[in-house]
């Protein structure tokens, strides 16, 4: 796997400079049913295609941020700080 | 000696003579020649012994691509002698013979033939009985293998350095087409790298008499600002990523455009005894005598299917060797060289081949004659007397990196190979490795691919359309002539080679056909053709030709193998890259070792275990005063508005009612309810706190407090202060003593008390002191910038000397921390371990108002009974366990396991920590240990060793 990312705060990067933070996904609003919590904890939708996904700027800046990411050719369609990130599907 | 006078563009200084060893004697050569080119013109023609038989080898390729020729130089193993070049005092060894080169006892299995022969012998022979395997094994290993990997660590230590490099193009191939290209994608503004495996650039040009023009291509090419990159071969193709291997340095090269230049590889032929050491590629035996002005031989027999062995048959001639051409094409392609060869006197027999090498250990004479379809003799042919039988057998363009980037590979009958289509966007191929093979065409074909890429880029490059017309004007290339899969004289004697590395014939290849593996992919794992270190070069398109002969599929239908990196060899030690130790030293660490500590691993950290008397300083910190430097120990300012709420969800307990210049313990855990980290967590102010964590875990903490940070959207801010913080635990009856006399703070028990932070100066030096202590005796944790640390750490040392004061290490540490019972994260606890199992349920406040990362998990945790408790234990006879035996549950079955276990020399016994079955773990409840055959009964506690009250700890 190798591909660059563009960080929001200091610009393109080999991949290999970020830590991965998983597909995005929701923490329950309110109490989850058991089946709920262990759906969150436990479960991925680990798509094959365009998903929003957490990068972690570890050789860098240290930021978080946003990114959409198609997973079967690595194109990365944009990359954003949480805040200016575009609305999307959050998926449950 | 066998040197030329001088030729024209030749590599070599004859000004500067250079002496090397091999096998322990002098050898010579001059400045630009290769080992093989030095030895070669010293009069050696054997540079190896084969994979298998141990036949002798001789060069073949003359360019660094075939495995004919590896050495074993200052112990690194399988170094390529037609490309090495010669430095003073080198020291080069062969490998794979015993005793020697030229006599080797382990040609015994190819003289006897017999049960070494066939192929798949070994696993058939060495299968049973199974339990023999490893004796089988080791001798096995010991007979085959190619040279020795180096013992010495010296020997075995890499230094690489790895440079980033992002460009608009990369270039691979620095011969006239990667030159043409990557001049005009420069020259139209592209930022351009081009990389060639070669020392010198110029690629088949240089060797075939082009050297002149390839001067001004370079010269060209670095004018238009072209980072060039020689002898560098790349590797190969990693989602765009290209390593170019360059010495000490690993390119890693991203570019958004790649030129593929890699030209063609000359290809042998197929007939008996084709691997005695004199036959060679006639482009070998040219390049010997351009580059290296060596002559490689004196008569020789050229057998060719294209013109590219007409040409090197005149370049021989030119040279002085006798030559007699043997062209398998009837007319011997019909062209102006045939026309040339005759004209220079040359013996020309068109529609023959070469159908037996003759000779004992080296080339004495070829036979030659005239072949059907199938490569049968016709006739008895003639025997030429010769030392050199230099062979063409046409060319297959240098795919693989166009292949492992995307593109798909089809045969053509036309030139008796593959030629690679349906290239990916950003892909370009140019020269030979598209097909192209007339000097004008390869270049042409360069620049327009260098236009393309640049255009691919946004710039307007003016004229290729034009180029393209003049490129499909220029003349084709003369047919190339298939040859057979085998050509034969019908005699049984000899080996016809598919695969000189590997040893494989075409006898192989047939069993295995026979034997069920039909197809190229399934007898290259059974034979193991293309296998070995030349990465099927050679030995592709022989075994193909010989599967589809005998499967009757057409050679488009047998196709290919995968093509995977590496591309070209590299020694491992590049990619592992340079042994660096990423060691984390405190400020505090030359004292440490001032004073003798012993200094051991502790994640990334060196830390000191001991000062050489960890019992002596256990007892010193609980009889009067002890040191030990906690500055590994992460340290993180979360400060804002929303601080206070930030921390109330990220830890279980409360943080935000803690009053400034208090602390307060906490452990983090997951949405699963597992503990992550503990530390303590201090306010300093009403909007900043304080937090520490474990000295391994600060990196994931932080991680996860940013990343919770923002996803909720709070406003704080965190901020590592590890490295610029130091830390120091000052503890013991007479800490407080101690610490008076350095500084003017009040630190009596009633103004400093218990889980208080205060600001002060100690020693000059502005500090934070926290009264905690995880020793259990009365400690304070001394927080001050790293570069005061050592004079902090001296002043309490000479202040504490008077009443007994010892610096102590972690060993002691533990000893003490496991006496009051304090649970280690990642020690004592593992990935599955809740607060509730560790018996902290005290710190879960689930009757807090929010939400806190785990709260979900824990609810429901705290609902039921954990099936392990982390509790204390004695063993009442002195038996010390071992850490990670098994803790027994009432039925005998392996339950839990000991975590922590110690020789508490103040306690006089031995004290640990364990996980039991939840039924065993009230106080006094017996447990059985077992441990390596060893059954040890200890008694459960749940109640520290020492000081169960805290009364110490608070006094
Ligand atoms: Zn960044």
């Amino acid at each position: 796997m190798s591909f660059l990312l563009t960080c929001p705060n200091c610009g393109t990067r080999e991949v290999t400079d970020f830590g991965f933070g998983g597909e995005a996904s929701t923490r329950p609003a309110s109490r989850p049913s058991a089946r709920e919590l262990n759906t969150y904890i436990y479960f991925r939708r680990n798509a094959a295609g365009v998903q929003r996904e957490w990068w972690h700027h570890r050789s860098g800046c240290r930021a978080w941020f946003l990114a959409e990411r198609d997973t079967r050719t690595n194109h990365v369609i944009w990359t954003a700080l949480p805040a200016d990130a575009p609305a999307g599907q959050t998926p449950a | 000696m066998s040197r030329l006078a001088q030729q024209p563009g030749e590599r070599i200084d004859r000004s500067q003579p250079v002496s090397f060893t091999f096998d322990g004697k002098p050898a010579a050569g001059f400045a630009g020649d290769t080992i093989v080119s030095a030895l070669y013109a010293g009069g050696r023609r054997v540079f190896s012994r084969s994979f298998k038989y141990h036949r002798p080898r001789g060069e073949l390729c003359g360019c660094g691509q075939c495995a004919n020729s590896l050495f074993q130089i200052e112990g690194a193993p399988g170094i390529r002698g037609c490309s090495e070049p010669i430095r003073e005092g080198l020291r080069v060894v062969h490998q794979n013979a015993w005793p020697s080169l030229d006599f080797d006892v382990m040609r015994a299995t190819d003289r006897v033939g017999g049960p070494f022969t066939p192929v798949g012998f070994y696993y058939k022979t060495f299968i049973r009985p199974r339990r023999l395997w490893p004796v089988y094994e080791k001798v096995l290993r010991s007979a085959a293998g190619l040279g020795r990997l180096p013992r010495r660590q010296d020997e075995r230590e890499w230094e690489t350095e790895y440079r980033r490099r992002r460009c608009d193009v990369l270039v691979i191939g620095g011969g006239a087409a990667g030159l043409a290209a990557a001049t005009r994608a420069a020259e139209l503004g592209a930022d351009v790298v081009l990389c060639d495996e070669d020392a010198v650039l110029g690629g088949l040009l240089g060797i075939e008499g082009g050297h002149e023009r390839v001067r001004e291509l370079e010269g060209r090419a670095r004018d238009a600002g072209v980072e060039i990159l020689s002898g560098a071969p790349a590797l190969g193709f990693f989602d765009g990523l290209v390593p170019v291997w360059q010495g000490s340095t690993l390119h890693q090269v991203r570019a958004d455009q790649h030129v593929v230049a890699t030209g063609a590889i000359q290809q042998p032929l197929v007939f008996a005894d084709n691997d005695l050491p004199g036959v060679m590629l006639s482009g070998g035996a040219r390049r010997l005598a351009a580059a290296y002005a060596v002559k490689p031989g004196e008569r020789a027999v050229v057998a060719t299917v294209d013109d590219r062995g007409l040409d090197d048959a005149l370049a021989l001639s030119a040279v002085g060797l006798d030559v007699v051409v043997a062209d398998l094409r009837p007319d011997a392609g019909g062209g102006e060289l045939a026309g040339r060869i005759r004209a220079a006197g040359i013996t020309l027999l068109t529609g023959h081949t070469v159908v037996r090498a003759q000779g004992r250990d080296r080339v004495e004479r070829a036979v030659v004659a005239k072949v059907d379809a199938r490569g049968r003799a016709l006739g008895d042919g003639s025997t030429h007397d010769c030392d050199l039988i230099a062979v063409s057998g046409g060319s297959a363009g240098a795919l693989s990196l166009l292949l492992q980037a995307g593109g798909r590979a089809i045969y053509r009958p036309e030139i008796a190979g593959f030629a690679v289509t349906e290239l990916p966007a950003g892909l370009h191929a140019a020269g030979a490795a598209a097909g192209h093979d007339r000097a004008e065409a390869v270049e042409v074909s360069g620049a327009i691919a260098g236009a393309e890429a640049a255009a691919a880029l946004g710039r307007s490059p003016n004229g290729v359309a034009d180029a393209r017309e003049r490129l499909a004007q220029l003349p084709a290339a003369a047919p190339v002539a298939t040859p057979p899969a085998q050509a034969s004289d019908g005699g049984r004697r000899g080996k016809a080679f598919v695969d000189l590395d590997e040893d494989v014939t075409v006898k192989d290849i047939k069993r295995a056909t026979l034997e069920g593996y039909d197809s190229l992919e399934l007898s290259k794992r059974y034979t193991t053709v293309t296998m070995g270190p030349s990465q099927g070069r050679f030995s592709q398109l022989p075994a193909a030709r010989v599967l589809a002969a005998e499967t009757g599929l057409d050679l488009g239908t047998v196709g290919l193998t995968t093509a995977r990196p590496p591309w070209s060899t590299v020694p491992m030690g590049v990619l592992a890259g340079r042994p660096l130790e990423a060691a984390k030293r405190s400020a505090v660490h030359r004292r440490h070792e001032e004073l003798g500590a012993t200094v051991r691993w502790a994640g990334d950290w060196r830390r000191a275990y001991d000062y050489g008397d960890p019992v002596g300083e256990s007892v010193a910190v609980q009889a009067a005063a002890g040191i030990i430097d906690v500055s590994t120990l992460g340290k993180l300012l979360v400060r804002g508005p929303d601080a206070g709420e930030l921390l109330d969800r990220l830890y279980p307990n409360r943080m935000s009612n803690l009053a400034p210049d208090r602390i307060r313990y906490g452990v983090t855990t997951s949405e699963a309810g597992r503990i992550t980290d503990d530390g303590t967590v201090c306010r300093i102010d009403d909007e900043t706190f304080y937090v520490t964590t474990t000295s391994a875990g600060v990196a994931g903490v932080e991680q996860s407090f940013t990343w919770w940070l923002e996803t909720w959207g709070l406003n704080a801010h965190i901020t590592d202060l590890t490295q610029g913080v130091a830390a120091m635990n000052l503890a013991g009856p007479q800490a407080r003593g101690v610490l008076t006399g350095l500084t003017d703070l009040d630190c009596s028990a009633e103004a400093f008390k218990y889980l208080d932070a205060r600001h002060a100066e100690i020693a000059g030096v502005p500090c934070m002191l926290l009264r905690i202590g995880f020793v259990g005796e009365l400690g304070y944790e001394i927080h001050c910038p790293s570069v005061n640390a050592e004079h902090v750490w001296d002043a309490i040392v000479r202040a504490g000397s008077k009443v007994g004061l010892r610096p102590f290490g972690l060993e002691p540490q533990r000893v003490l921390r496991l006496q009051k019972l304090h649970v280690i994260v990642g020690q004592d606890t593992d990935s599955e371990m809740t607060p509730y199992g560790a018996g902290m349920d005290w710190i879960v406040k689930l009757d807090k108002q929010q939400d806190f990362i785990g709260r979900w998990a824990l609810e429901h945790t705290a609902a039921h009974e954990p099936s392990v408790r982390l509790v204390g234990f004695t063993t009442p006879g002195g038996e010390l366990p071992t850490e990670g035996a098994v803790v027994l549950g009432t039925d005998g079955a392996p339950e839990g396991q000991v975590t922590s276990a110690r020789r508490s020399p103040r306690l006089g016994q031995v004290i640990g920590l364990a996980t039991v079955p939840a039924a065993l773990a009230g106080d006094g409840a017996q447990i059985w240990i077992s441990d390596a055959g060893r059954r040890i009964a200890a008694t459960v506690t749940t109640k520290p060793f020492y000081d169960p009250e805290g009364e110490v700890l608070r006094s």
